[in-house]
């Protein structure tokens, strides 16, 4: 088996795994009931995607860990998912902007994958592009929604494209062993992002600064705290079920 | 015995309790291996994260068992991805009767998408809005009837 794809799998499915985390952390919380119910939605689809990557990620490893396995028994330095979707939720503002990045990328990675020579990715990314498309439409309508309403929504929804937009570098990383070099998504990520700020009247950040390294295992702290509440279940009943 | 393609089409789907899996599409194939003779029955989710797959698996098997094939095996396949388009005029039928707005055919690429109103299947009429377009499952959305006023559910194409 090739250790590469194993990584880029795991790296995929880490990224959809603790986006869904972060966005339950909204059930129950979120600013109306139907936003509730779409973060708690949109966190079942990366759930989802989640199980089907990292099941075939066990499975290309060939060492007998299953989904679970490498969900809840695996440290912070093991993890491979991005440093966007780990950060903090912030305030409504940042989770849109977190999720509005995260599905411009996801959308054009599983469009790709339908069509890649890997017949597990192909039907994977067949399956989750769909989801995909509504995530970006629910969160770019409300990037628009905030971005040009209310002097104070915009100025939040302006400080929170500040403040992740930083992160969405290291997603176009080049990768060109892989079977989709996420590389070449870069275009069609801007292509979609820059029209809905413009119309959000927001203004695309610089490029200065440049954070990574969650692909390499080195996170920020606060995946540790994150991790610490997903795994503790499994970790104190090793195996347990309902 | 029964036949054990009519016995897995049988099943109804845990959430939506007025369409059977068959109906909604999700039943991809009833066959028989024959080499051991046991019954292999394909099922696709609707949505990746479909928390009921557990639940349809168990019904199917039990179903199965029930119609003399106890060891019949379900297999879950995602490709070809699941599609609204799957579900049967009978499922939509039955979906519109029990309050839940059918969903429109799955726009095509290169063909210019027609914006059908969604009609409130409490009294037909096109004048409705989206509340949500998350809803209380996966698949549906949420809206509402300007002219009765009744908000209902909409399965979303996909
Ligand atoms: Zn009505």
């Amino acid at each position: 088996m090739s250790a590469d794809l194993f990584d880029f799998v795991l790296g995929l499915g880490d990224d959809a795994l603790i986006a869904a985390q972060r966005l339950g952390e909204w059930t129950s919380r979120a600013p109306e009931m139907e936003e509730d119910i779409a973060l708690a939605n949109i966190a079942l689809d990366q759930l989802g995607a989640a199980r089907l990557l990292l099941t075939y990620a066990g499975e290309l490893e060939g060492a007998g860990r299953d989904e679970d396995a490498l969900a809840y028994l695996r440290g912070d330095r093991e993890f491979r998912n991005c440093l966007l979707v780990e950060l903090p939720n912030g305030d409504f503002a940042v989770t849109m902007a977190k999720l509005f990045f995260l599905s411009a990328y996801q959308l054009p990675l599983y469009d790709a994958l339908a069509g890649c020579g890997d017949e597990r990715l192909a039907a994977i990314g067949a399956k989750a592009r769909k989801e995909s498309a509504y995530h970006l439409d629910h969160s770019s309508l409300w990037v628009r929604r905030l971005g040009d309403g209310t002097e104070e929504s915009h100025r939040r929804m302006q400080e929170a494209v500040d403040q992740v937009w930083p992160y969405t570098h290291e997603l176009f990383a080049a990768d060109p062993a892989a079977p989709v070099d996420p590389a070449g998504l870069r275009a069609g990520f801007e292509a979609t992002v820059e029209p809905v700020l413009t119309e959000a009247t927001l203004t695309r950040p610089g490029d200065g600064f440049t954070p990574g390294g969650g692909r390499q295992g080195l996170h920020t702290e606060h995946l540790s705290f994150l991790l610490a509440e997903m795994q503790v279940l499994h970790r104190a009943h090793p195996g347990a079920r309902w | 015995m029964v036949n054990p393609r009519e016995a897995a089409a049988a099943v109804v789907d845990p959430e939506i309790r007025v369409i059977t899996i068959d109906e909604l599409g999700i039943l991809r194939s009833v066959e028989t291996d024959p080499a051991t003779g046991r019954v292999v029955v394909t099922i696709t989710p609707t949505y990746t994260g479909c928390p009921a797959m557990d639940v349809i698996r168990a019904d199917v098997r039990r179903a199965l068992a029930a119609a003399g094939h106890p060891d019949a095996e379900v297999r879950t396949v995602y490709s070809p991805a699941w599609s609204t388009d799957w579900i049967s005029d009978s499922g939509r039928a039955k979906l519109s009767a029990a309050g839940i707005a059918p969903p429109a055919p799955v726009a095509r690429p290169n063909v210019v998408p027609l914006t059908l109103a969604v009609r409130c299947p409490r009294c037909g009429s096109p004048e409705t809005e989206q509340v949500s377009r998350f809803g209380s499952t996966a698949c549906k959305a949420l809206w509402r009837c300007r002219s009765c006023s009744e908000p209902f559910d909409h399965l979303k194409a996909l």
